[in-house]
């Protein structure tokens, strides 16, 4: 058994200020015109979900966060953007249709009906104290290495394919 | 000591989702819209690690794990589709790229 992070200090010191940074990062993600400001308000909303992932004890996960969302995607995100190089008139005004008024509403109602579900969840105290080595490199490990061996090579095979698919497509001539 | 309970976690998780589904239903930059199918991803893996402490279980890792392995392969090749969209219809524009529908 080892103690937690989120025991040591009042845990909702730091959640609620952290999911209040995530949702901002989150919000100016969707609502800023130009994409490179919302590549940057991701990169804030990925460093928020990775303080969450240390509160739940899973520092691995934390720290593969940072290096592969908040380094490597949107990095190549921001490559993608300039690129492209997208104009004034490219971008356009973003305009308050009807499809947007509806997709924002169902995306509410989504999140309203999910809270009730979660709030009527049995079982709702996390435990202050854990398994040996939880959410570390030698405990995660072990789990993917024997329960999970054969999602694992499943998952390199997925990622060679990405490899070579990504070059056929963006490559202009074969 | 004062733990928050599971269904603020969670909450979050489904904040994070509603988001990302509203990104793709409002926004028509496709990488704008890529950007919301990457904030429902990470949504699902807070969801997983969430419940990977309630339970005290840490399958939920391994399966986050292998999320963030997928988001990487779906991110590179999403963004190799759009440079050659780009390519040839010089938009992204989700609503202009539409030659699949007639």
């Amino acid at each position: 058994m080892m103690p937690l992070l989120a025991a040591a200090v009042s845990e909702g010191v730091i959640f609620y200020p952290l999911a209040i940074l995530t949702l901002a990062g989150a919000f100016s993600m969707i609502l800023s015109r130009n994409p490179v400001y919302a590549a940057m308000s991701m990169v804030l909303t990925f460093f928020g979900i990775a303080g969450t992932y240390v509160l739940l004890s899973a520092q691995l996960l934390a720290a593969l966060q940072i290096i592969v969302y908040a380094g490597a995607i949107m990095v190549l995100f921001l490559f993608v953007i300039m690129l492209l190089s997208l104009t004034e008139q490219d971008l356009g005004k973003q305009k308050l249709t009807v499809s947007a008024v509806v997709g924002g509403a169902a995306a509410l109602l989504f999140w309203v009906l999910s809270y009730t579900v979660f709030e009527a969840l049995p079982n709702q105290q996390m435990p202050t104290e854990l398994a040996a080595n939880f959410g570390e490199v030698i405990g995660v490990g072990r789990v993917i290495f024997s329960q999970f061996v054969l999602p694992f090579e499943a998952t390199s095979v997925l990622l060679l394919v990405a490899i070579v698919g990504a070059v056929v497509v963006a490559k202009a001539k074969i | 000591m004062n733990t928050v309970p599971l269904a603020h976690y969670l909450a979050l998780a489904s904040a994070l989702f509603a988001i990302g589904l509203a990104a793709v239903l409002i926004r028509r930059n496709a990488l704008l819209v890529f950007m919301g199918v990457e904030l429902m991803l990470n949504a699902a893996n807070l969801t997983f690690l969430a419940f990977s402490r309630n339970l005290n279980n840490m399958s939920g890792h391994a399966i986050a794990f292998f999320v963030i392995a997928v988001a990487a392969a779906e991110a590179a090749i999403g963004l190799a589709i759009f440079i050659a969209v780009f390519r040839t219809r010089n938009t992204i524009n989700v609503d202009e790229v539409d030659a699949l529908k007639y």
